[in-house]
Order: C-alpha cells, then structure tokens, then sequence
C-alpha cells in the first residue's frame, strides 16, 4: 500500500501515513469496517499529532454544502469543508461564522473535533455553542444523528473529543448577521501586564479581543502588550467609498513561503513587526480604524505555509489556560519564559469566558500560546512549564499538543473518566485513533 | 441549445471538478450518474455556491438500450456533452474475467460510442454543439499490465477523431482529452509521479479552455504530448520485450 510523509502545522512530528480519501456519505462505511484501526483528518492545522497516524482518512474531498438558510442564518455542509470557502458564500449574504479560531483554512470537522474558539470566547462561547446538529459515522460505520438536546453524551465527547468518537460527517450551525464585511477595530498598547490585564477586564463588553504579549520584555515593560479589539461595522462605521459595497469580499492575495528557512529568520519578522507597531512613530496609545474582516481575523493566512519559517525540525505551540484568580500563575510562568529567552517573542494572550464542557480546551480564564521551535531541552523544560500550569488549575489545548504526558492531560481535565466512559461506548475497539490518543492513553488498540 | 452541459460520469473526481468549473462560468448543469442519489450533495453544493440549476440524470453506459431513451428524456439538450466515464480494474484480474472484460470495453467504449451517436445525430441536425470525450494515453500504445483498459481507450480516441472528421461539416466540434496521470480515487493505490501527474482541477481547466477554444486533441499536462511521442515511437521489436 502506498504510505506518504506527513504532519500537521508544527511539522512535529512527520510520519509516514497510508492516507485514503472519500467523496460520498455512501463509501464511509465501506472504510470504517476494512480498517482495524485510523483517525481522520481535515486540512493539518492542528500543531501536533492530534490527527496523525498510520491509516489516515482525508475528508477534504467531503465537502459539499448541503443548506443555507439565508433568511435564518443556518448553514449545513460535510465536514471536509473549509471556513474560507464558508467565508466566500456566506459574507456577502449578510452572514459570518459564529466563531472562527485564527485561520481560516480548517475544516467544519477540525472546527468541531477541536472545539475551537476565537476571539469572542468571552461573548460567544466556542464552536460548539453554535451547532445544531451533526452526524458522526461510528464504529462499524454506524450514522448517529447528535446534538445538545439528542444523544447528548456522543454530542458533548465529540465536541473537543479529538476524533476519538468517529468521523464527523454532516454539522449543521447557525451564523452571524453581520451589516458589512468590516471590522471596527482598536489597537490599544499597554506598558506592562498590570495594564493588560486590567485592559482586558475594562473592555470585556467588546466582541472580539485578544493581545500580543511580548515575552522576553523583563523588568518595567515586563509583559508589555497591545491588545486588539473588533466589533462588525455597521454600514454607517464605512468611510463614503466602501458604502455602496459593504459586504465586499477582500482580494485573495496570497504569498507562498517558499522553503524552510531556520527558525531564528520568522523571530525576526515577528519581531519587528511587533517593535514598529509597539514604537511606532504613529502608534499612539491608541489606534482606531476599519479594516477587512481579513486582516483582522487572519493577519497570518496571507503567507501560505509561513510554518516553514520554524524550520525543518518543527516546532510547537504551546497552549494552556489558567482560571481567572490565578494572575500569580501567569506572571509566574511568563516570568520561566521569559528567564529561558525562549525562542517565541511573541504569544498571544486572551481572556477567555464561561465554558465548562466535558472535554472542551477553554474554561474561564486566561489563555496564553506561543509558538516555539523544537530544540534540544525543550521538552524537559516545557514538563516544567506542565506542573506549573496544573499546580494553579490549569490545563493544556490537546489540539495544540504533541507532546505531553497523560498524566498531565488526566490532572487537567477533571471530567476525563466521563469522557472516556463514553469513547469506549461509541469507539469500544480502537478503531478511532491517533498517535496522540495512543500517547495519551485514551483509547486501547 | 442552451448554456448548458451535460456531464456523464459526473460522480468521479474529475467529473465533479468539471462540474464545478462550469457551474463557476454560470452554466446550468446535467449530471449523470449509475446512481444518482449519491450526487444531490453535489447538486447542492453547486446550487448554493453559484446559483445555476442543477439535475440529475440516472445513467448507465452497458444499459445500451436505454440510451436513447435517455437522450430523449432531456427536454432542455445541452449545447456542450462531455464524458467523463471510465473503468479499470487491474489488467490480470479483467483478463481472467469475461464480465469484467467486457465491462472494461463497455465503459469505456461502445456504450458511449452507443450514446454518443444518438447525441452527434441530433448535434448535426441542429448544426451546433460540442463533445468531448476523456479518453487516456493508455490508448496510445497497448502495454502488458493494462491492454484491455488501453484498446478501450484506443477504440475511443479513434471514434472520437473519426467523429470529428464527419462532424466538421455540420459545425459541430468534437474534442478528445487526454489526460496523463491524475490524482484521483482511480489511482489513490498508485504511486505517481508527482511531476507527471495532474490535479482534476488542471484536467477541469484544461477541458473549460479547449472547449472555449475549440482546440481538437488536448493533453492536459503539455509533456505528454512528447512522452506519447517517445513511446510510440519504440519499435515493436524491442517495446515487446519491455515490461511495462
Ligand atoms: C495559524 C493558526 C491559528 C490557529 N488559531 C486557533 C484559534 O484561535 N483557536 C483555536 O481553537 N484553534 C486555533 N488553531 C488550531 C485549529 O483551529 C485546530 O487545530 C483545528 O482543529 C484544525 O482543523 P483541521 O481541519 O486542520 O483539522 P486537523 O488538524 O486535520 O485535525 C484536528 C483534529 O480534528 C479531528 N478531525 C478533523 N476532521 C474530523 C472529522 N471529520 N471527524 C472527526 N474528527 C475530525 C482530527 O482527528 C484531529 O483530532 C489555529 C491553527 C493555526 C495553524
Ligand atoms: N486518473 C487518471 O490518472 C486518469 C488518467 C487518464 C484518463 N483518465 C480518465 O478520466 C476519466 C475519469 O477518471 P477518474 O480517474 O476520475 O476515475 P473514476 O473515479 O474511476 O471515474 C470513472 C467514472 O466513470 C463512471 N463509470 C464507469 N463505468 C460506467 C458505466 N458503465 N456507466 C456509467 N458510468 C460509468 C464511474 O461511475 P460510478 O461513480 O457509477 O462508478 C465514475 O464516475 C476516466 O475516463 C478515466 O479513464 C483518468
């Protein structure tokens, strides 16, 4: 049979998959008897080995839209489907997704099995708020129709359960009205992490905020930030130009990172960009504008593959979140970072609302990720980062992980036991899994 | 005639590729399919993203004595058919097997040429019209490890530029693709080289523009046309010899 190489985002780890494909609801079946064993996989924007492993089944080519209530706000597709092909058939209509995580090239199922959350967790919860319904195709390729009022155990282990408990198949979400396809945005610097800290708290009534913390800053300026706020512009907010096309799509405008340069080349990038915004002669304390829902939600995705600038050895990110009363925890473990000058200058702060699912990432509090390349030591010295995290409460983005312990994943999400009660019910052989799974000790092959 | 294409064989990868191609130019659509229920996401998926209308048509190309049937059955004709069927099994186990052996011939010639002939008689009486016809390289030289497949495919080729020649008279243009290698579910078991090798979507672009150009026989990746050329013009002598 035919193997290939393959990784997710981090390019940590490669290996080598027999990676199969299918169109129709119809073949899925077919799969899930013949194989002993597989996970599925959407388009690799986890970082790690979430959905890595020797059989892969590829859902990009399933994905289809099957409704779009245009009058309701309802949107039904196949799970191989990607958010920017959502983006360009549901923003001029009037509509956005409900939540969207920092790329848009993930897939409905990545979205799902993730659990992913944006800017808005404060306001709008994570994707998993927003679903009304989904299929998953379970052992013995069993269909299963799922959702917060029906077979609600499947419904809530799928939602952040990794893939562990089938192949989702079809989801059905509603979306957001929007006036335009703008963001109102305001840029706010703040001195240290006393400010943005408390920035946070004073501007929690905006939709959509998160911060660019740098790391390495010590002393005075020591967690010295600029938080970025957004709400959706009403057709007022638009200059005169952009009134008579408000729900404009932005130019697809793309660059290709060409080749894998070492990772010390994107540092600098994002360095400097950080340090001329941060300076900037016409930074001043604040910034108001409008811009593209683009720009705003995706500044990233206009470098196609800008991974590679980590490097051929990969890299990580690591992400984790911290209740809310645990400032101490952070100041703490920014304060390990920033001591080790870890390569990653920039992370990315944000503070996250209500959420306590059963295996969902986000809980109230605050979240920090940042993306460092992999490097002799790191592991030892991220093992230290994990007890720090877990001794004030916290826990680790299994979606972001590639590389931490199960005791670490067990003391962090306290309802664990249940999740597992109920992926040895829908997944009782294994069949569902990856190389994360298998590291983590979540299902038995 | 109208702006609209008939696609036979549209459930495959590269069918669905045309499909979308055209759908993304505003055309109106007529997918056919052994079984259709397969195809309404498809037919969706097209509605909603490009707004077009979209049906879909039960087809067989063994059912030979439907077909006529079937041609009449579109009130609406499409100004544009194209074929995207095909079938191929591995070469020992066709030849071991008479049903799959004929299958192979059916599939992927005479029940087309059986279809094909209806749709050119209507195509000339109305002096307008476009086929195109996939057929493949494999047709251009019988190899050991996919002969029944490649005669198929060679009969195809044949009655697509013999078409041509008749059809040139009633304005009618006949175009044969042929495709090297494409990533598709046909070949997900291969390896292929990647530099070889096309996209559905390239095969979709470079069907799209022919058609538009009126162009008589396509390669979609432009090398071919030389690798065609290289190894047809082995001798028979040695080419025997050869396992390929
Ligand atoms: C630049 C960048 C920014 C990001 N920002 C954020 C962010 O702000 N917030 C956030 O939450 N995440 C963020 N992420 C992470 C990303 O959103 C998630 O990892 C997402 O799950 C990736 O989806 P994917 O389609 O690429 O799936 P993959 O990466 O291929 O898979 C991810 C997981 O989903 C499972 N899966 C995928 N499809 C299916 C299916 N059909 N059925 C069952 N299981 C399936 C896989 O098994 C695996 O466990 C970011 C990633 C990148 C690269
Ligand atoms: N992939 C390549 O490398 C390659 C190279 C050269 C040429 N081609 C040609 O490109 C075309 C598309 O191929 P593909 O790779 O996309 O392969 P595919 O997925 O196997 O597609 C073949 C299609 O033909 C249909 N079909 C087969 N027998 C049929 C019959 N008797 N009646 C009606 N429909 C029938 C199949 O329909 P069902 O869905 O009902 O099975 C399927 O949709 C074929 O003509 C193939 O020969 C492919």
């Amino acid at each position: 049979m035919k193997k290939k190489n393959i990784a997710n985002w981090g390019n940590y780890p490669v290996i080598e998959s027999e990676e199969r494909t299918f169109s129709y609801t119809e073949d899925i079946q077919q799969y899930i008897t013949s194989k002993k064993s597989f996970i599925a996989r959407g388009n690799g924007r986890c970082y790690g080995d979430a959905s890595l492993a020797d059989d892969t089944l590829s859902t990009l080519k399933y994905d289809k839209v099957l409704s779009f209530d245009t009058e309701k706000g309802f949107f039904e597709c196949q799970s191989g489907l990607t958010l920017d092909k959502i983006l360009d058939i549901i923003v001029p209509t009037g509509w956005f997704l409900p939540v969207t995580p920092g790329t848009k090239f993930i897939t409905i199922g990545g979205a799902v099995a993730s659990d992913v959350h944006g800017k808005n967790h404060h306001i709008d919860g994570c994707f998993s708020a927003h679903i009304i319904e989904m299929d998953i195709a379970c052992d013995e390729g069993k269909i299963i129709t799922c959702s917060p009022t029906e077979n609600t155990e499947l419904f809530w282990a799928t939602c952040g359960g990794m893939g562990l408990t089938g192949v989702i198949l079809r989801v059905k979400f509603d979306l957001k009205k929007i006036e335009t396809s703008y963001i109102k945005q305001k840029q706010v610097k703040a001195k240290n992490l006393e400010e943005i800290i408390a920035l946070f708290e004073e501007c929690k009534h905006y939709t959509y905020s998160v911060a660019w913390i740098d790391c390495l800053k010590k002393g005075k300026g020591f967690g010295r930030s600029i938080l970025i706020l957004g709400e959706h512009a009403t057709i007022n907010d638009l200059p005169a130009n952009k009134k008579n096309d408000p729900l404009k799509l932005p130019k697809k405008k793309q660059i290709t990172f060409p080749f894998n340069l070492p990772s010390f080349v994107l540092n600098k990038m994002t360095v400097s960009i950080f340090n001329f915004l941060f300076y900037g002669k016409n930074f001043k304390r604040e910034i108001n504008n409008v811009v593209s829902y683009e720009p705003f939600f995706y500044p990233l995705d206009a470098i196609l593959h800008w991974n590679r600038g980590y490097g051929k050895k990969g890299f990580v990110q690591y992400q984790f979140v911290l209740p809310l009363e645990s400032k101490q925890g952070l100041v703490e473990i920014l304060k390990k970072i920033s001591d080790k000058g870890l390569g990653s200058f920039l992370a990315v702060l944000k503070v996250f609302g209500n959420q306590d699912d059963l295996i969902s990432f986000p809980m109230k509090g605050f979240t920090l990720a940042l993306d460092i390349p992999v490097r002799k030591g790191l592991f030892e010295f991220l093992d230290e980062l994990d007890q720090l995290v877990l001794s004030y409460g916290g826990r680790l983005y299994m979606s972001k992980d590639a590389r931490m312990k199960p005791e670490v994943l067990k003391a962090g999400y306290k309802r664990l036991p249940e999740f597992l009660s109920i992926i040895k019910k829908y997944n009782p052989n294994g069949k569902f899994s990856s190389i994360q799974a298998e590291r983590l000790q979540l299902v038995k092959k | 005639m109208n702006n609209s294409v008939l696609i036979l064989g549209a459930a495959s990868d590269i069918g669905i590729a045309i499909a979308e191609k055209y759908a993304s130019k505003g055309y109106h659509l007529l997918l056919a399919a052994r079984n259709i229920t397969r195809l309404t996401a498809l037919q969706s998926d097209l509605q909603i993203r490009y707004k077009i209308s979209c049906s879909l048509l039960e087809f067989d190309a063994a059912a030979f004595s439907m077909h006529e049937k079937f041609w009449q059955s579109i009130s609406n004709k499409p100004g544009i058919v194209i074929s995207v069927i095909g079938y191929m099994k591995e070469n020992d186990q066709v030849v071991a097997s008479q049903n799959e052996t004929l299958a192979t011939i059916h599939s992927n010639f005479t029940g087309l040429v059986s279809l094909l002939n209806i749709i050119a008689a209507d195509f000339a009486a109305r002096k307008e019209g476009t086929i195109a016809g996939i057929s493949s390289v494999a047709g251009m030289r019988g190899r050991q490890s996919n002969y029944i497949y490649g005669s198929a495919k060679a009969g195809f080729t044949a009655y697509l530029s013999g078409l041509r020649n008749k059809m040139y008279q009633y304005n009618v243009h006949v175009m044969t693709v042929l495709p090297g290698f494409v990533y598709t579910k046909m070949t997900e078991e291969l390896n292929l080289p990647k530099l070889l090798t096309a996209q559905p979507k390239d095969v979709a672009n470079a069907v799209f523009n022919g058609i538009q150009k009126r162009k008589n026989i396509i390669f979609v990746k432009w090398f071919w046309r030389w690798i065609m050329l290289i190894i047809t013009s082995i001798p028979e002598s040695i080419f025997k010899k050869k396992k390929l």
